[in-house]
């Protein structure tokens, strides 16, 4: 089993601890066996321990330690932003985002709508039983 | 108050440190001219012509003298703050009660008593709710509001609420067994009819929101896997 994703520079990585949680930064630069300096387009660029990221699968062409603007474009350019929300990975974490906010109201709703779905299921499945059975 | 000075007056006795002054009596009684004053008034200080007093009526010694000195207490003219409500309670908003008979019911907030109570109603048709107080503690605030223009509230305060003292009949033997008939007071008839005033305008906004209806009928509950430090009310 090879590795698949490996760090470089350009490398796409989620940050999973700390005061960005949660953010995709871009690996800009390698300081030592430990560390990363690492930059966004919303965030200073500064170091970061490798143990506080997660590899994603997307990658840009960038020079070591670009310019923010440069970095900005080359973003655009290889359109990270919906790479990301386009990805499973990408997905599930906006899901588990908006779960996460829901009101009390919309939790409601959502049992109503669950409620009605597993009702339809429910529905078909007797008259696939019955067509089956007869 | 008196007429403003044009500058604000500096003192003419400057501190050499806290609670000492520069000059001493004698001096700032030059310093301040209160010598030209009574020279200007004939070698008298300036006095108001003492006010007529009025008559004080004829104090007679009192009948009684307590036999120990008892001390009164201090006197305090404090007066407690209305409850300050917290911010995410407005006019409108739908609350969740968690304790008393109506735990877990969702209602309505109308607005705050001077007592530092919540007047909430359920509306009484969607959920049995009636005009009600509350205490701010025993509330969870939720997001979700509901519009209220419509309702007229002032005439409900503290005192509407207030229970009703029953007048002490001299009970005879055989009113011994009556009184135990009458255990349900009835509620009386100008009571519903401000609750169905409240309701009217309630329901209307209420019905205009899908799913709104339904969902102050049903009761708010904990299930398996919701941690209330995480959710979003």
């Amino acid at each position: 089993m090879p590795f698949k994703r490996y760090v470089e520079i350009g490398r796409v990585a989620l940050v999973n601890y700390g005061k960005d949680y949660g953010k995709l930064v871009v690996i800009v630069d390698v300081v030592d066996q430990n560390r990363a300096l690492v930059d966004a387009p919303d965030m200073v660029r500064g170091q970061m321990n490798f143990k506080r990221l997660t590899l994603t699968d997307i990658t840009i062409d960038i020079p070591r330690v670009p310019k923010k603007k440069t970095l900005i474009e080359a973003m655009e350019k290889d359109d990270v932003k919906t790479k990301w929300e386009n990805s499973s990975w990408g997905r599930k974490l906006i899901v588990q985002k908006r779960r996460a906010s829901l009101n009390d109201f919309d939790r409601f709703k959502l049992m109503l709508a669950k409620i009605k779905r597993a009702g339809v299921v429910r529905q078909e499945l007797a008259k696939l039983k019955k067509e089956n059975s007869s | 108050m008196a007429a403003k000075r044009k500058t604000p007056v500096k003192s003419r006795n400057p501190d050499l440190i806290r609670g000492v002054g520069k000059y001493s009596r004698s001096k700032m009684y030059h310093k301040r001219g209160l010598w030209a004053i009574k020279a200007k008034h004939g070698g008298v200080f300036p006095r108001h012509a003492p006010q007529p007093k009025a008559p004080t009526a004829a104090e007679k010694p009192p009948k009684f003298y307590p036999a120990d000195d008892v001390k009164k207490p201090l006197l305090n003219k404090r007066k407690p703050k209305l409850t300050k409500l917290r911010a995410s309670i407005t006019p409108g908003t739908v609350l969740i009660l968690l304790a008393g008979r109506f735990m877990g019911k969702r209602v309505v907030f109308l607005k705050q008593l001077p007592s530092g109570l919540l007047l909430v109603t359920g509306p009484f048709k969607i959920n049995g709710v009636p005009l009600r107080r509350v205490n701010q503690s025993y509330v969870i605030a939720t997001s979700t509001k509901v519009d209220i223009s419509g309702v007229n509230l002032d005439k409900f305060d503290d005192k509407y609420f207030a229970k009703e003292v029953e007048k002490k009949k001299k009970k005879g033997e055989g009113e011994f067994f009556e009184a135990e008939k009458e255990d349900k007071k009835k509620l009386p008839e100008d009571k519903k009819e401000d609750q169905k005033a409240v309701d009217a305008s309630l329901i209307k906004s209420i019905e205009g929101v899908p799913d709104l209806k339904a969902y102050l009928a049903a009761r708010f509950s904990l299930k398996s896997g919701m941690k209330p430090h995480e959710l979003a009310f």
